[in-house]
């Protein structure tokens, strides 16, 4: 029969571009006849073509159906087709696949293969499908298999070993010791599997590896591999910060390391080992340390390797908690890694630089980042790169505005020096943000406006800037609106109207149309700001009472009189009751207004240059108490006024059978009601005629508080009354 | 440790994949999706490192081809560059002057290549001639084999 060899598949697939699932589909029909075949070789040449089609060509088809022919093809005596076999088992056995309790037997068997290249093959297939049932079975053969003859052996055996420990971490102490004595093996890749297996796990738990220190420390002060090298300095890296006098002895050999060696894959490591190990922190020369670690990291930041420039830069901020003056040194060329057309190298930069922000950099810094949102303009030919599609990720962009508002708000606000400036870069960042960020701007903007009182104006100013900004509304709607930010807008102008200069036509602009598209809780904030501002406006306008100011005070409120109707039929209660409320409010004074003039139309002796008091009234609501930010935990500061004992019985308690009456009868009438009130049982009832009768309930434990005194026999007779009414009807 | 280890073509096309550490199937997919986009959209002038999650991304394109590694946080981006470079050497030592068809008609070879080189994510052997040995002593027994087999075939 003609079997399709290898490469025939491949190059019949290559050649059926066009119809290639078909052609695929046809070679699978033709696999699976194949696989079932007695002749050992066509089985191992169909594994090997399914192993093909499925790991490389069709992503997501499984071949766990020919699960167990893999087996078969893998227990072959020929060497090719067992490593075939092998290479199909490693591409599509998975941890739960049932084959695998068949694979035990056949692996030991080739575990004790006297052909060390079967062994190798076996190993390696083990590497990848150790399950926790394997690693138990054959945890003993392998350790016994750290004696073989061959290093060839050995070395796959202690790697073979690490992903045993991590399904089955009873081999590790078991196989520890015998792991130990091949650090001292002759033979230098064995070491160096040592080395890494150590290494790997040192990180999980340094505490047991500290004991082979010396060794180690024999190792790296003799060999001359660099791989080997590298991870014996990471080795250290984990142990010293468990014992620092072996970060002394280090030092020296670290130190040369890094004045000599070419490698800077070295040199980087023994940097990173220097930084994180804490190795700096030993006082002495340890400053001329710091300093030299910093220059060479300098010298990756000016080298044209872009990958020099990322590890340098990821190496600078571990350093930059400990040493920050050295690092600030170089801010000029960090600064010009922000601008890095690569974004790992700038989000790197940009973590190192938010580190670094003081009072006198940050207002540059922050220009920096908001010119990354912006994007590039045309008439900028000095613009020297294009800013590449990442710029406009939504992800990288709130991260942007994110870290410009930590630099900003950090240690609250003590990198700022004009709050004025910041409030505009706050409005600046709604408009260009391109994603939504307003609760965060609000909250920022409403933050700096309480506490600053210098910067209020500006910022009642520029609030009005936002509400007048109808392309804000239109849009508000959309994914990427910051329309939040109004509810700063609106709350600031509210609270701080004494700075507007025009309130009729924020009050305008406050009922325009759009707004009832906003989200509810910013409408909210509408109708109360509305009332606050003609509060203020109309109590400035007493005191230059006049018929023209009288007439605009009519024609102003009967037209909020009608407008605010729109905020009432929203959805939301918090709204429709403020609306409802200050609808009522206004009909209230457009009433008192109208009867006034009615009266002075009919001519009666009424005084018409007097304001009507209605209007004075309304100030003392809103602008008595300035409201100031108030400190969590003020509250505990207040002092407790002398003679207070708040431990003490209000009352005498009442004796312990009566009680027990009382509340069964609660039970056994207010189940419906009352225990909808849940825990402290409140029974609230209605008797029927639209009045509410309440009754506190009386606790159990004996804490009582409230009328439970004489009035209460009274009190009870009351109740039970109305209970037997409402149950029988008078 | 190496966490995986894949290669692909300038199209997208993956030619060689190989996992050292569990991952679901679903994982695999949506990682190897992900990276292939990110990776074919970055420019030359860039970076060889990515930062992917809790993972970092280091890869290399060498002609037509990306090699591409993971790596946790911890290690050291630089010697993984070395490591992918020393395997690039030793396919091109073993194919002889290798190229993007070599690994597409060979792909066994490249996985063997590759299983000489590391295990369970660590690097197996730093001497490269060391691994040549070693996969020519492969090759020279399955030739062997396949002698064998053909000697048997026509006898009978």
């Amino acid at each position: 029969m003609f079997e399709k060899t290898l490469t025939d598949l491949i190059r019949g697939i290559r050649t059926n571009k066009k119809n290639e699932q078909k052609y695929i589909a046809a070679c699978l029909q033709e696999i699976r006849q194949e696989v079932r075949s007695n002749d050992p070789d066509v089985k191992a040449v169909a594994i090997s073509k399914l192993t093909y089609v499925c790991s490389l060509q069709m992503l997501g088809y499984d071949m766990s159906w020919a699960s167990f022919h893999v087996v078969e093809v893998m227990s072959s005596a020929k060497f090719l087709q067992k490593r075939t076999g092998y290479l199909a088992a490693t591409q599509s056995f998975r941890q739960d696949t049932d084959v695998l309790m068949l694979t035990t037997n056949l692996l030991k068997k080739d575990l004790a293969s006297g052909n060390h290249l079967e062994v190798g093959v076996a190993l390696n297939g083990l590497a990848h499908i150790v399950t926790p049932d394997l690693a138990r079975d054959l945890c003993q053969d392998l350790v016994s298999m750290l004696n073989h003859s061959r290093p060839y052996v050995r070395k796959k055996v202690v790697l073979v070993l690490y992903k045993l420990f991590l399904k089955f971490p009873e081999a590790l102490r078991l196989s520890f010791p015998r792991l130990k004595e091949k650090l001292e093996d002759p033979d230098p890749s064995v070491v160096c599997a040592v080395v890494n297996v150590i290494c790997e796990l040192a990180r999980k738990n340094p505490k047991n590896y500290l004991s082979l220190a010396p060794q180690l420390f024999h190792i790296l002060n003799t060999s001359s591999n660099n791989w080997m090298l590298i991870k014996i300095i990471k080795l250290f890296g984990a142990l010293t910060p468990l014992e620092p006098r072996l970060a002394k002895k280090l030092l020296p050999p670290i130190t040369q390391h890094i004045q000599q060696t070419h490698a800077m894959s070295l040199l980087y490591e023994c940097i990173h080992t220097v930084i994180t190990g804490g190795m700096l922190n030993l006082g002495g020369n340890s400053d001329s340390l710091a300093a030299m670690c910093v220059n060479k990291l300098r010298t990756f930041l000016e080298d044209t390797d872009q990958n020099l420039k990322y590890v340098g830069l990821l190496a600078l901020a571990k350093i930059l908690p400990t040493h920050p003056r050295l690092v600030s040194e170089h801010r000029d060329i960090i600064l010009r890694c922000i601008d890095d057309p690569d974004i790992s190298i700038r989000l790197r930069a940009l973590d190192l630089v938010v580190g670094m922000v003081n009072k006198r950099n940050c207002t540059d810094i922050v220009k920096r980042l908001m010119a990354h949102l912006l994007p590039s303009s045309n008439s900028d030919p000095t613009a020297n790169y294009s800013p590449p599609s990442t710029l406009l990720e939504p992800a990288y962009r709130a991260d942007i505005i994110n870290r410009i508002i930590y630099i900003c708000s950090q240690n609250s606000y003590s990198n700022i020096t004009n709050f004025e400036w910041y409030i505009a870069v706050l409005v600046d960042l709604t408009y260009v943000s391109g994603v939504k960020v307003g609760e965060m701007l609000a909250q920022q903007i409403m933050d700096v406006g309480v506490r600053v009182k210098s910067a209020r104006q500006y910022c009642v100013k520029i609030m009005q800037r936002l509400i007048s900004d109808k392309n804000l509304l239109e849009n508000c709607k959309l994914s990427d609106s910051n329309a939040e930010v109004l509810y700063a807008a609106a709350w600031i102008s509210g609270e701080y109207c004494s700075f507007l200069e025009n309130p009729v036509e924020t009050i305008e602009f406050l009922i325009q149309p759009g707004v009832t598209k906003l989200s509810h809780n910013v409408q909210a904030v509408y109708v109360h700001a509305v009332l606050k501002i003609y509060a203020y406006w109309a109590n400035s306008l007493v005191y230059n009472w006049d018929d023209d100011a009288k007439q605009e005070l009519i024609q102003i409120t009967a037209k909020l009189k009608d407008k605010v109707g729109m905020f009432s039929s929203c959805t939301d209660l918090e709204v429709q009751e403020r609306a409802y409320n200050i609808r009522e409010i206004f009909s209230i004074i457009h009433q008192d207004l109208i009867n006034e003039e009615n009266n002075l139309k009919e001519g009666n002796d009424y005084s018409s240059q007097k304001a009507p008091a209605i209007i004075a009234e309304l100030p003392p609501l809103f602008f008595f108490y300035e409201l100031n930010p108030v400190a969590p935990k003020a509250q505990k500061k207040v002092p407790i006024p002398e003679g207070l004992d708040l431990d003490a019985w209000i009352n005498e308690p009442l004796p312990e059978s009566e009680n027990n009456e009382s509340e069964e009868e609660e039970e056994s009438y207010g189940y419906g009601y009352g225990q909808t009130f849940g825990g402290s049982g409140d029974l609230i009832f209605s008797n029927g005629n639209g009045a509410t009768v309440g009754r506190r309930r009386v606790r159990k434990n004996g804490r009582k508080n409230g009328y439970e005194s004489e009035d209460n026999e009274e009190l009870r007779e009351k109740v039970y009354v109305t209970i037997y009414s409402v149950l029988f009807g008078n | 440790m190496i966490l995986y280890l894949f290669i692909f073509s300038r199209h997208g096309k993956m030619r060689l994949k190989k996992w050292f550490q569990y991952f679901t199937d679903k994982e695999k997919t949506t990682l190897t999706t992900d990276l292939t986009t990110v990776i074919l959209s970055r420019k030359r002038s860039m970076c060889n490192v990515l930062e992917y999650g809790e993972h970092k991304v280091i890869y290399k394109r060498y002609a037509s081809l990306y090699f591409v590694a993971g790596i946790d946080w911890n290690e050291n981006e630089l010697y993984t560059l070395e490591v992918i470079h020393r395997y690039v050497q030793l396919l091109d030592e073993f194919f002889g002057n290798v190229c993007e068809l070599d690994i597409i008609y060979n792909f066994d070879k490249a996985y063997y290549v590759l299983d000489e080189l590391f295990m369970a994510g660590e690097l197996q052997e730093p001497n490269k001639k060391a691994v040549i040995r070693h996969i020519n002593s492969f090759e020279q027994t399955c030739q062997l084999d396949i002698l064998t087999r053909n000697l048997e075939e026509s006898i009978k």
